[in-house]
This record gives C-alpha cells, structure tokens and sequence, in this order.
C-alpha cells in the first residue's frame, strides 16, 4: 500500500518534470527553426543590390531593398529622439516626484497597458488625428506611431531604474543644497545611465519590427525618397507587401528584408541585456 | 506629500530638506561666514526654486502624455466610428453580414475570429508556459537558468510580420500535410469534435493562426509565471520539501496557489497580445468574412480586417473599420487592465510577506 502511493507520487512528478521539460525544449526548438529558417532563406536573397537599387516594379527582376532601408531608418530614428526625452522625464517624474500622489499610480497604470495595446489601434489613432486631417500619408505620421509605442517601454524602463538609485545618493546631494532638478538629472539619472540606455534600445528593437501602425501612416513608396511629408518606404510594410504577392522576386526579397529586421532586433535585444548586466554586476 | 497639488509637493520637499539639515541651511542663510551676502544667498535660493518648480512642471505635464494619448484614442477612435455606429446601432455588434458592396456591415464575423484565434492560442499557450515557467525556476540548473530564459525571451522580440511569414510559408504547408490529417483522422472522429476538424485542409485559417499565436504570447505568460513563482517565499518552498514532497507536488500545491492571481494575470497578458496581435495573424487566418464551424476553414480577425481593407476604404467602409478598431481596443483594455491588477496583487502579498 505504502508501497504503492510511494511509487505514484514519484511517476507523477516525473512525468510532470519531463513535460515541462518538453515544454522548454519545443520552446526554444520553435525558436531555432525560425532563425534557421530566417537564414537559410535571407541569406540566399541577400546580395550588394539590396542596399544600393529601390523597389523593383511588379513582375520584374532584380531591384533591391535600398528605398525601405533608408525609409525605415529615418522612421525609427526620428521616432527615437522623439520618444527618448519624453520618456525619460515621465519616467523621472514618476519615480522622483508622483510617489504616491493618485494622478502618478494611474498614468504608471496606464502606462502598463499602453505597453501591450494593440499597435494596430495607435495607427487608427495617428490616421484620424494627423493623416486625415492633412489629407496625405507621411513619414511624420509613421514616426508618431512609431513613438507612442516607445514611450511607454521608455518611460517604465527609466522609473523602474531610477528606483534602484539608492536613496541616500539623493539625500547626499540635498544635504549639499542641490536643487531637485540637478539631483534628477546629475546624481539619479547618471547612475541609472546604463538602465536607461538599455530601455532606450529595447523600445528601438520593439518599433524596429512594427508593421501594422505603418501602413496606415508612413504607407509605403515605391521609390527613393527621404522627404518626411510624403509616403515613406519602410522595411516591415515592404516585407508585408511582398510575402503576400505572388512575384518570386518579391517574396525572395521579403525574405531578405525579414533577415535584416530580425538580426537588428535581435542584436538590439542582446545588446541590452548586456549593458544591463554589467551595470548589475557593478 | 500625497494630497497636495504638484507645486505645494515641491515645496514641501524643500522645507524637509531643511528640516533634514536640522536648520543648519537656515542658519547659514543669516550668516556671512561664507563670504557671501544674505541678498546672493537669496537670489540663488530662488532661482533653483523657480528652476525646479519649471522642472517639475515639465517632467510633470511629460508623463502625461501617455495618459492624454490614451483618452486621445479613445476619443478619435469614436469619433471616427460614429457613422458606423449611428447606421447600425449596437446591432452592429453581432450582426453576421460584411459585405462591402452593399455597405452593409456587421463586427460578429471579425470578432468570432479574434476570440476564436486568440481563445487557441491561450489555450495552448497557458500549459507550455507553466512548463517552461516551472522548469526555469525549479529544475534547471542555475547555470543555465539566464541563457534559458534570454532564449525565451527572445521569442517575443521577434517581430511578429516574422511569425507571419514563417507561418505562411513554412509552417502551413507542414500543417496541410501532416497536422491537419492527423487531427482529422483522431479528433475529427469523434462526436462532439467532428465539426471543428472537417472541411479542406490547406494549412491555413483560424486553427492555424491560433498555432502561431499561441508562441508568440508564450514568452509573456512564461515570463509573467516565472516571476510570480519567484515571488513565492523559499521558507514555504522548503518546509515542503522539508516534509518530503516532491518537486511536482511542491509546485502543485504550493508554489501555484500561492501565485495564483499572479499566474492568471500573465494568462490575461497574454490574452489580451494574443487578441491585438496583427501582421502574423494577417498572414495565415486567410482572410475571408465568414464564420463556420471549422476551424480549418479562413476566417479573419479584426485586426487582420483593418490591414487588409484599410487601404481600399472609401468613407463609410472606413468609419465601419474604425468602429472595428474601437472594439478592440475596448476589449483589448478590460482584458489587459484585468490582467494588471491581478499581477499588481500577487506583488502587494509579497510587500507584506517581506
């Protein structure tokens, strides 16, 4: 009877172990089979034409990826001056200011949410409110976009290290007379630098990849073009476009595109992890 | 500190700080030993008084922006919508028609499928992350515990137009030939299942974009689960194991329902991903405004109807396809908010705990 219960207890956990085991193995399989499809597939349309020749036109053979990789560098780039200040001193207002005051725990509230909203509904947002109005698609518009879903990972990143800046850092600077904004930005905000730096990467790995706030915002252009008033080519809209055509050269191509998205994403996520932790280990 | 309007706080904080130097600002203040008088003494007190009333003021009315955002869309959202809303009224909700022609629209075909997909997804993705959340904070040996969770991790960076092609190129094909039969042959036979697993089998429609959603929420719930599990006290770990139960049953009956609202809060997250999530879905649900049984046939999704249609919208349709995205987002923050104030509890036990 002991016997017995002893010897169900220890099946069931070692089946339960096993499985969670499973579970971790087809994780990260699944993780594998994308990058080692992502390779083989980007790697083989990967050529020097991809940098320097635009979009081709429909059915025709060659061209390259040049238009949307400028296109989308200058979308991600604005989006990042834009989003960087403003996050930065949300984030400093809520860990050094609104502790506790109610306006403060909504917006942090607020804010989570924003982090895993629906991007597609920031670009609803961003065409009503900018694209419908001037009547025109623009890079502007799809910077926008772009910067609302980065303040948030922006804003919560800087809090969330400002709050690891030990309080008697603080309390030094008072006792010396600083003004509050010196202590913010001279004492708390440099030592949380490198925790800042690495929000910063994070929410350019997240816009990087962004596809759905594009199209109804930046659209796309088929030719070179770095005006931000106009409709502005951009890798993931490219990659849509073309995976969904039945053109071999533009599905080649899409693969090619999605090579160069996910390297940068990924290389941008490590990247932060990195900084991350040495400013831990310090 | 609490109560008080945002500039009477910094004022206060002033005041404390002198109280903080037991007076000795003050007293300096009246003092030359320095060599500075009282009037320059004063005048940079109240320049750094108006900088930093400035200061705050403007960090202030920054983190606002995410709040006005917010109420922004949900405003222009409705505004946008409100034609939509005004010719079909709240039938609009469950009226199973979309049909473009004839401007006669209704949001049920659409939302069917982004329950449906998002229900899937859920579904599959909740036991393969308590999995992976179990053996990350149990089993695995401490050595390999941070390159496993980064890999983890780095599943939900991957952007989701990847998940999409990879899902329409790669992973469909597969499904057509292998997956879908062997659903057919087994589940397909038995009563109650028969219809979910009939009609043609091509790799894509709603099953399909279920599969691939359910890994692209998996690294968020596992994420969420795995710090809740750390959450739970290790006194409590180990008086379990104390008693000599097992790994399994220590983390059966007591690390899950010590975390329990935690762990339904990171299902809700990744519901409420699952649920907006556009480019992947848009790739393999195969985009066709109808519901049916199977969930082998195409069907579409909200947001995969905005990326699809948007384009080609003239007014009406367009306002139809806002009040489509107002839903969702209505949805999407219930779903996600719920999900917030559950993790936000599980934290607060381990305030107290602490």
């Amino acid at each position: 009877m002991n016997q017995n219960l002893y010897r169900k207890r220890l099946w069931t956990n070692r089946i339960g172990i096993s499985l969670s085991m499973a579970a971790m193995v087809l994780g990260l399989s699944v993780l594998l089979w994308i990058l080692f499809v992502l390779f083989k597939n980007g790697f083989a349309a990967l050529d020097l034409n991809m940098f320097t020749q635009s979009t081709p036109a429909p059915g025709s053979e060659g061209g390259g990826l040049a238009n949307a990789i400028v296109g989308s560098l200058m979308l991600v780039g604005f989006a990042t001056l834009i989003s960087t200040p403003i996050g930065i001193l949300a984030g400093v207002y809520l860990a050094e200011f609104g502790n506790r005051s109610r306006i403060a725990e909504l917006t942090r509230f607020m804010t989570d949410i924003m982090l895993s909203a629906p991007s597609i509904v920031l670009g609803l947002f961003v065409y009503a409110i900018i694209v419908a109005q001037v009547k025109q698609f623009s890079g502007w518009a799809g910077t926008v976009a772009l910067a609302l879903i980065a303040i948030p990972v922006v804003l919560r990143t800087t809090e969330n290290m400002l709050r690891l800046v030990p309080g008697s850092l603080r309390e030094a600077a008072y006792a010396l007379g600083a003004p509050q904004w010196k202590v913010a930005t001279m004492v708390t905000l440099r030592a949380a630098k490198s925790g800042v730096v690495t929000g910063v990467l994070l929410a350019l790995a997240r816009v990087s990849g962004e596809t759905a706030p594009l199209l109804f915002t930046a659209l796309n252009n088929q030719f070179f073009s770095m005006d931000m008033t106009k409709p502005m080519s951009n890798l993931p809209v490219v990659i849509f476009q073309f995976a969904m055509s039945p053109y071999d050269n533009w599905i080649r191509l899409a693969w090619g595109g999605a090579l160069l998205i996910t390297l940068t994403v990924l290389v941008l996520n490590i990247l932060a992890r990195v900084i991350f932790r040495e400013k831990i280990s310090q | 500190m609490s109560t008080s309007p945002a500039g009477g706080g910094m004022l206060d904080a002033r005041r404390l700080d002198a109280k903080n130097s037991q007076g000795d600002g003050s007293m300096q203040l009246s003092s030359n030993e320095s060599g500075l008088r009282d009037e320059t003494r004063l005048k940079i007190v109240r320049k750094q008084r108006i900088q930093d009333f400035f200061f705050h003021k403007i960090t202030f009315s920054f983190s606002l922006v995410v709040l006005v955002a917010l109420i922004g869309i949900l405003i222009s959202l409705l505004i946008s919508a409100w034609p939509a809303f005004k010719k079909f009224g709240i039938d609009f909700i469950w009226t199973v028609q979309w049909d473009i022609v004839n401007d006669d629209f209704g949001a049920a075909i659409a939302i069917f499928g982004t329950l449906s997909s998002a229900a899937i997804a859920v579904l599959i993705a909740v036991p393969l992350s308590f999995g992976i959340a179990l053996f990350l904070t149990e089993t695995c040996p401490t050595w390999l515990r941070r390159p496993l969770g980064t890999a983890i991790e780095l599943l939900a960076a991957v952007p989701s137009i990847i998940y999409g092609m990879f899902g329409l190129f790669i992973f469909a094909p597969l499904f057509a030939e292998y997956g879908q039969p062997a659903l057919q042959s087994t589940l397909g036979q038995m009563p109650i299942f028969a219809p979910l697993f009939g009609g043609a089998m091509n790799g894509i429609g709603i099953l399909a974009a279920g599969l691939i959603l359910a890994f692209m929420v998996l690294p968020f719930i596992a994420a969420v689960m795995r710090d809740v599990f750390e959450i739970v006290p290790s006194i409590l770990r180990e008086s379990a194991y104390g008693v000599g139960c097992t790994t399994w049953e220590v983390v059966r009956h007591i690390v899950l329902p010590y975390a329990q609202q935690g762990v339904i809060g990171g299902i809700m997250l990744g519901l409420g991903r699952a649920l907006g999530e556009t480019m992947a879905v848009t790739f393999v649900i195969g985009n066709s405004q109808r519901i049916s049984a199977s969930l082998f046939s195409p069907g579409s999704s909200i947001a995969s109807t905005l990326a699809n249609e948007f384009g080609e919208a003239d007014d009406f349709h367009l306002s139809t396809l806002f009040a489509l995205g107002f839903l969702l987002f209505v949805i999407t923050f219930i779903v996600l908010a719920l999900a917030k104030i559950l993790i936000i509890r599980t934290e607060r036990a381990k305030g107290l705990q602490t």
